[in-house]
């Protein structure tokens, strides 16, 4: 395996990475801030890329398409916060699971009434299209794009979170909710807030991964699953831990997929090597989540409560 | 006054049995049909179902000159709902025979169900190796194909290119490792790459990046469902699409190829069915279908079509008494009806013997990304299992 | 003057009435000569079965598991691998079955009991995950298509292809299971499960090893739902991979949420309201003008979302369990 070949492997694992890392920014501030475990986020990602493709196909604007994108999910997020979310902060962890999981189902059919139940067409914008060659091997442009993107946007998130007084809302909150509200804070607004960024990037991650894959209902689910187990490996609250346990899932994930058979064909014939290295890395990311849990129960760059 | 009420009894009585006679012989042929409805894959079972009922309306609501209802239901791609719905159809609603079937899982299950009520099923998509082979019954009729020939094809056709080494992908499951092995028995040449990509894998960015790299003279996929349209797509976002011959089986469906739009053109795969074959009886379902759903036909379409078409066959034959279940069976056996695929007869396992083509993505006359034929490497096609199946 | 009647609470009335629902369906359905309802009320019962044993974890001892589709999947396959291999005793599929869950439950069970909150939610999903990889890609098991069991599981003197039959074979199970939860959660270990729940550090600090008593009842949990997977691979005579989905998970602990957690009839009443509405919606024909009696159909998993979401905003504690307990009025 040459050395461009891995250099490139570990490119799609940092853009994936970048993807996941949107989604868990957002979701563990939720989690952490208002201790609410929201599991509609997929679904979140799912309208994003709804929103932009129908956009995109009606107009054949990126600009209007990015903007329906963010705009939709934040609407949408908005309104949720006002009509069921804000009912069940004090509720039990549970019924919060089990409401967010009644909006999975309507949403999914939604799209499904809306859009019909197959997969929607989706386009990469004009400008963005082709591969640069890099190493001699084609990259796609529109990949690069993402990870610029997602990297701008993290840039962002941290200034932010560490040079706004926004920003130290969210970490004071992050780190000790009540004792914010007490010093006369309008922690509903926050609240607001919180849950309008997070599914705002949720919706920039589902119209950016529209292009790339297949838009149809039930999309936001394996990715939510990924992104719980970003959340749970870097530290709930911690948008430093969504940041390096989104990358850490994705080089791993990627990684596993790709050098795992060749590590086993070492020792293993190739069919074998290849179905058992498949087999382990669909399951590579559940392992590593159990072993920093096993280690670090709070996860890897876990919130400090004061 | 008793003597005038036994009389009017009885005049009531004779009048109620012309009447119940009367509305016998007007009683409607009750089918049921049962397939996905919903979640993601109900594309699929809705192109069946919608297919049928154009056949339907085309009757005037009837088959083979009969008047029928049509009663559906949804599997859930759950088994054990596809068990309870079609007890349900059977036992309550009490349909003469069940059509539909679009997943395997839900196609044994109620299949199961149906063959211990001596329920005839005309599955219109999925089975299972065993229905064609040792588990094969008289009550189970498959329209669709069985999937060995339909990945053989693609085989035959790369040796008939020439094509001397292959890259192969597909899913990590039993029916990715299948194909992948089907392909492999019928291809003659080498294999460069073989790729078993984990389930839940939408990215397959790596895999090609190395496919990039062996530079194959072809590349042979299984992805199907929403993993095809990914897998495409970013195949040609890579640049290969002009570079190496990509061989996609269930990736360019017709459910796929709205999504796909012109990421697609130029691909190959392998059907039992185009919408451009040239036949009376096809040019007229493609014509009539698009003018009443706004869509191409796809090739679940087609086969929920023509198994419409087989019923109507049969209930004609039978004029009507489809519980003389010998005779329906003998009619649905006979095949007697004008196929949208051109010629159609079944095997003695009740599949189907048929023509298997290879399919090219291109634009149509009327500028639409769709599919043509291109060429028929396997005619009459016997699946492997039928060998095994205890029926004439 | 002392009133010593009695009024039966709603609590009492509603357990009693669907409990006799349960035995007398068959007698109905005989009488109308539609057996496909025995079908369906097995398969409610099968589902109450499974989500009473979740009941145990999550509405008793507080464990929120998203991965118990789990054990209804090794239940399950149990049956199906060893009626692959030509062992069609049930009782032996069952020992095997039951056998493998606890195994699994006493490995996993720690690890997940080692976390709280979000971190063991995560965790249950991740290792029900695992087994649906597994199972989807072992050959010879059917994989993404599923394993058919040729026949019905055996049990001596019982003729279990007789839906009556096998109907109150799964009746006599959830019985079973029911009255042992209610006579469990009484005694010491239900009371300290419970405890633990409520409030975990308090009863930490009474002195009680704590971890022993929840893996016990998580361990309990996962043996009920491998009975049902049992049960349910049988009633379909299939095993699939689609038993072991996170959705399924999520639709047991809406069944337990929704009807009552931690009361022993809560999780009946939860499968039985959900089963009902998606069997009432897939079908009904409500006579709304124009196309909207079909989107009903076709869509009738929408309809249960809202119905999810407003009842956890407006029950608060499960659709039994907001009712009154207690016979007395004073």
């Amino acid at each position: 395996m040459s050395l461009s070949l891995v250099i490139l492997q570990l490119m799609n694992g940092l853009q994936f990475g970048v993807l996941l890392f949107l989604l868990s920014a957002g979701l563990t501030l939720v989690l952490g801030i208002m201790n609410f475990v929201n599991l509609m986020h997929g679904s979140l990602f799912m309208l994003g890329a709804y929103f932009s493709a129908a956009v995109l196909g009606a107009t054949g604007s990126f600009a209007q398409a990015i903007a329906a994108g963010v705009l939709g999910t934040l609407a949408v997020g908005l309104i949720l916060e006002r009509l069921v979310f804000r009912k069940l902060y004090a509720r039990d962890h549970m019924y919060q699971v089990l409401a967010t999981i009644g909006l999975i189902l309507f949403f999914n059919e939604a799209v499904r009434v809306i859009w019909g139940s197959g997969s929607i067409s989706t386009a990469v914008p004009e400008f963005l299209r082709g591969a640069v060659a890099i190493f001699g091997l084609p990259y796609p442009v529109y990949r690069f794009a993402i990870i610029v993107a997602g990297l701008l946007v993290g840039l962002g998130l941290y200034l932010l979170i560490h040079r706004t007084r926004v920003g130290i809302l969210i970490r004071a909150g992050a780190s000790n909710a009540a004792m914010i509200a007490a010093l006369g804070i309008n922690i509903r607004l926050l609240n607001t807030a919180v849950i309008g960024l997070g599914a705002a990037l949720a919706g920039l991650a589902g119209l950016m991964a529209a292009p790339i894959s297949s838009v149809q209902s039930g999309m936001g689910e394996p990715i939510l699953i990924m992104t719980l187990v970003v959340i749970v490996t870097g530290g709930i609250g911690s948008v430093r831990g969504a940041f390096y346990g989104a990358l850490i899932v994705g080089l791993v994930d990627t990684t596993g997929r790709v050098f795992l058979p060749v590590l086993l064909r070492s020792f293993m014939e190739p069919l074998k090597a290849q179905t058992l290295g498949a087999a382990v890395a669909s399951v590579l990311i559940y392992l590593v989540m159990a072993a920093v849990l096993a280690l670090k129960p709070q996860g890897l760059f876990p919130v400090r409560h004061g | 006054m008793k003597r005038l009420h036994k009389v009017l009894g009885g005049l009531g009585m004779a009048a109620a049995a012309l009447a119940t006679s009367a509305a016998l012989a007007q009683d409607p042929i009750r089918i049921g049909f049962v397939g996905e409805l919903s979640g993601p894959q109900a594309a699929l079972g809705q192109d069946q179902y919608d297919a049928l009922m154009l056949l339907v309306e085309q009757g005037g609501g009837k088959l083979g000159g009969y008047p029928v209802e049509i009663l559906r239901e949804d599997s859930q791609l759950k088994p054990e709902v596809a068990v309870q719905v079609t007890q349900k159809l059977i036992e309550k609603e009490k349909v003469s025979m069940i059509t539909g079937l679009t997943f395997t899982p839900t196609a044994v299950a109620a299949s199961k169900v149906a063959i211990a009520n001596k329920t005839f099923v005309i599955g219109s998509n999925g089975s299972s190796n065993n229905m064609a082979g040792e588990g094969c019954s008289p009550y189970v009729f498959i329209v669709s194909w069985q999937p060995v020939p339909h990945v053989a094809v693609l085989a035959k056709y790369a040796n008939e290119q020439g094509y001397k080494r292959i890259s192969l992908m597909a899913p990590n499951y039993v029916t990715g490792k299948s194909f992948l092995s089907i392909f492999k028995e019928h291809f003659k040449g080498k294999i460069a790459d073989e790729f078993y990509t984990p389930m839940s894998q939408q990215d397959f960015s790596s895999e090609i990046l190395q496919i990039a790299a062996s530079k194959p003279d072809a590349v042979f996929v299984f992805y199907p469902g929403g993993l095809g349209i990914n897998f495409v797509r970013q195949y040609r976002q890579a640049g290969l699409g002009d570079k190496i011959p990509l061989m996609a089986h269930g990736s360019l469906d017709g459910t796929n190829l709205p999504a796909l739009g012109d990421a697609a053109l130029g691909f190959i795969t392998g059907s039992i069915w185009a919408p451009d074959m040239d036949n009376a009886a096809n040019r007229q379902f493609v014509e009539q279908f698009e003018k009443k759903y706004h869509r191409i036909p796809t090739m679940m379409a087609a086969q929920g079509y023509d198994a419409g078409q087989l019923i109507a066959s049969a209930i004609a034959k039978v004029k009507g008494n489809v519980n003389d279940k010998e005779a329906f069976h003998a009619a649905l056996k006979a095949a007697d009806f004008p196929s949208v695929r051109g010629k159609f007869r079944f095997g003695n396992n009740q599949f189907p013997i048929q023509d298997f083509h290879v399919i090219k993505i291109v634009r149509d006359a009327k500028g639409r990304v769709n599919q043509t034929v291109i060429a028929t490497p396997l005619k009459d096609a016997v699946d492997p299992f039928a060998a095994q199946c205890s029926m004439q | 003057m002392v009133n010593n009647t009695y009024y039966p609470s709603a609590r009492s009335v509603v357990s009693v009435v669907l409990l006799l629902g349960f035995l007398l369906v068959p007698f109905v359905a005989g009488m109308t000569g539609e057996g496909y309802y025995i079908t369906f009320t097995t398969r409610v019962m099968i589902m109450a079965l499974a989500a009473s044993g979740l009941n145990i974890a999550l509405g008793y001892g507080g464990m929120i598991s998203l991965g118990h589709a789990l054990y209804l999947g090794i239940g399950a396959y149990a049956a199906g691998i060893c009626a692959f291999h030509g062992i069609h005793n049930g009782w032996a599929q069952l020992a095997i079955g039951l056998a493998a869950g606890g195994a699994v439950a006493c490995v996993i069970g720690p690890i997940c009991l080692r976390t709280s909150g979000m971190a063991f939610i995560m965790i249950t999903l991740a290792f029900a995950q695992m087994l649906y990889f597994l199972i989807v890609t072992l050959d010879d098991y059917g994989g993404d298509d599923g394993l058919s069991l040729t026949a019905r599981s055996t049990l001596p003197g019982l003729d279990v292809n007789n839906s009556t039959v096998f109907y109150y074979i799964a009746f006599a199970a959830l019985m079973l299971t029911l009255f042992f939860t209610a006579r469990m959660m009484n005694a010491r270990f239900g009371r300290l499960i419970q405890g633990c729940k409520s409030n975990h550090r308090r009863m930490v600090t009474l002195g009680f090893a704590t971890l022993r008593y929840r893996l016990a009842a998580y361990v309990l949990s996962a043996l009920v739902c491998v009975v049902a997977g049992f049960l349910l691979a049988n009633l379909v005579r299939f095993a699939s991979p689609s038993y072991l989905t996170w959705m399924v998970s999520g639709e047991l602990m809406v069944m337990v949420i929704l009807g009552g957690m931690g009361t022993v009839m809560g999780p009946v009443v939860g499968a039985v309201v959900i089963l009902l509405i998606e069997e009432i919606f897939s079908n009904v024909s409500l006579g709304l003008p124009g196309n909207l009696d079909s989107l009903v159909n076709n869509h009738w998993t929408a309809i249960l979302g809202v119905f999810i979401v407003i009842a956890t905003m407006s029950v608060k504690r499960g659709i039994y369990g907001s009712l009154p307990a207690g016979g007395r009025k004073p």
